[in-house]
């Protein structure tokens, strides 16, 4: 061997040691949050915290943030919104975590703003739909596509009255997201007087829905707007396929959680076939950006091992994107002054594996980019055929757009 | 018309499977006197039984839980045995401990479901689920047929069970007068084990009910402590006919309810009734 050679690589080993041993002595830069791990929301919980995972491994392997390991600190929620705020105050109080992410959800999320409002930290949000709203909070981000508040409900409806709807159905969930959902709706109809002529509410717990679809299909609407959380969207599907809901009726769908996780839609099967529901991320060509792929190999791997969606498509992803946006303030302003790190995600538009984002002055994205997407072709128990383009169709954003509305439901069913 | 019509078939069918998940709480908490709040624990993981000897073996939901029901009459006997010799055996406050113990062994059961089968709600296939019959207009999910006909022979039979064979008999003495029992050389424990181990084997085939109707998910039982409690309190504590009457006033009102006056109000429904009951007939419908 070469002297040079021999000197070159012997530099080179010093460095890497001299690296690794400085990532090992310095103390971590600890990310903390409570997740759902276990009642309503642990599925989509388990999840959302796997992709952050997948994030925390790759940044480490980079060699951290700011020369400094990345360690997160989770705690469950158990889906509760009582029991955040404790779980936050102890993990900046007691934990002294430098950065804050927010659970999955918006029922756990909501009774922490105040918290962070007060103490004015920075605190990325995880899906959760309008929680900043009434607030004002500026230094929270929120991953969700969601955009401007009106958005999810237009976008639903627009499609609808394309297809011919003259009026609508609103059925949802006596919970925060899906209320906050039904009251964009509301005024969004108001606004086109298109007439509500079925406007429910149904408690968590409802054990069977025949009931509430027998009087929703007496209504004879024309776009049925549902805005349900996981336990319900499965028993709804279902009630619809029994009792039917009528030839009126143009589109289905619109604000339905669980219908974008595997066990769900691998449950479900065919019963979802013509079901137009929002979507955040699918496997149509639209949808793939730097690093998308790789995510997926990544987390297609280690979820059969944690026992976690083996799609992963709805959260997993976006949990990624949190953390690659935190990564590029944190590298860009070189502090975890959390002031800084808000300031550039305010100003900046991010490169993510979800495409680009950027913030509107509420913390929310500028623009809306949630998927409204038309199940097809759907067979039963398979769950693997969701991972090919084509079984969900999506509608809407036009520019992520990979084919058009099939109308009426009955006839998308088939 | 047809609304209310429809919404009073539907609250029938709703209401007999109330009482297929109720009538083994209305032997061990309504006849022992065990305050067995774990019962919609138990439930549940009889349907996670159920769920994985359907996805796993393709056994037809209903043969799975008849197949279950011999290992819950086992881990029902393992359950009293246990909670005796902790908590009965050593005096009075056995109560509200007893609540402690059951409240316990409820959380155990959430924790296992979720380590084996994960947080992800689970169902299962038959071709009666997914498919209605048609009357005109009129449409009756057929799985709520077969919940209907399966949860009304269960709580006829077993109501036959405890008022005609002898240990039937042994244990509505029991639940009477166990000193008496005691005199007269039988052996008062054994029998309410033995009671026990039923109350538990019958949640084989309510929990196949159960994941028939809707899918489950590990923390379900917490949605079920409330009706099953006031079925079995409404109806008069250990009367299998007053839980059959109870279940189903509770579905008729809670499905009119939901079809006419808004589903918001539905929740309101078992308690409001409970409390009517109570205040009217303090024993329940067919208490003594």
């Amino acid at each position: 061997m070469k002297r040079r050679t021999f000197l070159g690589g012997a530099m080179a080993v010093a460095v890497a040691g001299r690296g690794s041993s400085a990532l090992a002595q310095q103390p971590p830069v600890k990310i903390g949050m409570s997740m759902a791990q276990t009642g309503g929301l642990a599925g989509g919980g388990k999840a959302s915290q796997l992709g952050i995972e997948v994030w925390r491994d790759d940044v480490n392997a980079k060699g951290g943030l700011l020369g400094r390991k990345v360690e997160l600190i989770v705690y469950d929620d158990k889906s509760s919104a009582s029991e955040t705020p404790a779980i936050y105050a102890k993990l900046v109080d007691v934990d002294k975590v430098d950065l804050l992410f927010a659970p999955y959800a918006t029922v756990p999320t909501a009774p922490l703003m105040p918290f962070v409002k007060q103490r004015g930290l920075l605190l990325m949000g995880n899906f959760s739909f309008q929680v900043n709203s009434k607030v004002g909070h500026d230094m929270w981000f929120n991953n969700a596509p969601w955009g401007p508040a009106d958005s999810w409900a237009s976008s639903f409806l627009d499609l609808g009255q394309k297809a011919g709807g003259k009026n609508m159905a609103l059925l949802a969930a006596d919970q925060e997201f899906a209320q906050n959902l039904a009251l964009t709706a509301r005024d969004v109809a108001k606004q086109r007087g298109l007439p509500v002529v079925f406007d429910q509410s149904y408690p968590p717990n409802t054990v069977e829905f025949s009931s509430i679809l027998r009087a929703l299909k007496a209504a004879k609407p024309d776009i049925v707007y549902v805005a349900s959380y996981p336990p319900d969207s499965a028993g709804i599907l279902r009630a619809v396929n029994e009792i039917g809901i009528g030839d009126d009726v143009k589109i289905f769908g619109g604000g339905m959680v669980g219908l974008q996780f595997a066990a769900v839609m691998s449950n479900l099967g065919s019963l979802l076939n013509g079901v137009v529901n929002y979507n955040t991320w699918l496997p149509e060509p639209s949808m793939y950006f730097d690093g998308t792929k790789e995510f997926f190999e990544k987390y297609t791997k280690r979820a059969v091992e944690a026992k976690v969606d083996p799609l992963g498509y709805y959260l997993a992803p976006f949990g990624y994107a949190m953390g690659q946006m935190v990564e590029a303030a944190v590298n860009s302003t070189k502090s975890l002054d959390q002031k800084g790190i808000a300031k550039y995600l305010r100003e900046k538009e991010h490169k993510t594996i979800v495409g680009p984002i950027a913030f509107a002055a509420d913390g929310e994205r500028k623009e809306t980019a949630t998927l409204q997407a038309q199940f097809r072709g759907v067979k039963d128990k398979d769950i693997e055929q969701f991972r090919s383009s084509g079984k969900q169709v999506i509608l809407f954003p036009d520019k992520l757009k990979t084919g058009s509305l099939i109308s009426p439901f009955e006839a998308a069913r088939k | 018309m047809d609304l209310l019509l429809g919404a009073v078939v539907l609250g029938v069918l709703l209401g007999c499977f109330y009482a297929a998940v109720s009538v083994g709480l209305s032997v061990s908490f309504g006849l022992l006197d065990v305050p067995h709040v774990a019962h919609p624990a138990f439930l549940v993981l009889a349907s996670y039984g159920v769920y994985q000897l359907n996805e796993s073996y393709d056994i037809d939901p209903l043969l799975a839980g008849l197949a279950l029901t011999p290992l819950f009459f086992l881990f029902g006997l393992l359950a009293y045995r246990v909670y005796y010799e902790t908590f009965e055996r050593r005096g009075s406050d056995a109560g509200v401990r007893g609540i402690a113990f059951f409240f316990g062994i409820a959380f155990i059961i959430e924790v296992l479901i979720i380590l084996q089968f994960g947080v992800d709600q689970r169902s299962v296939t038959a071709t009666y689920i997914g498919k209605s019959w048609r009357f005109g207009e009129f449409r009756i999910p057929i799985r709520q047929l077969v919940a209907f006909a399966v949860a009304l022979a269960l709580t006829v039979l077993l109501a036959v069970y405890l008022s005609k064979t002898f240990m039937g008999r042994a244990i509505r003495a029991v639940a009477q007068d166990e000193e008496a029992l005691r005199l007269m050389g039988a052996n008062p424990v054994r029998i309410k084990q033995f009671a026990f181990g039923i109350a538990t084997a019958v949640l084989g085939i309510a929990g196949a009910l159960l994941i028939i109707v809707a899918p489950v998910e590990p923390t379900l039982d917490r949605a079920y402590i409330g009706r099953t409690f006031c079925v079995v309190v409404m109806a008069g504590l250990g009367s299998i006919s007053g839980t059959l009457i109870a279940a189903i006033i509770l579905g008729v009102a809670e499905s009119i309810v939901l079809t006419l006056f808004g589903a918001s109000w539905a929740p309101a429904i078992s308690f409001a009734m409970l409390l009517g009951v109570l205040a009217v007939r303090p024993q329940g419908l067919l208490g003594r």
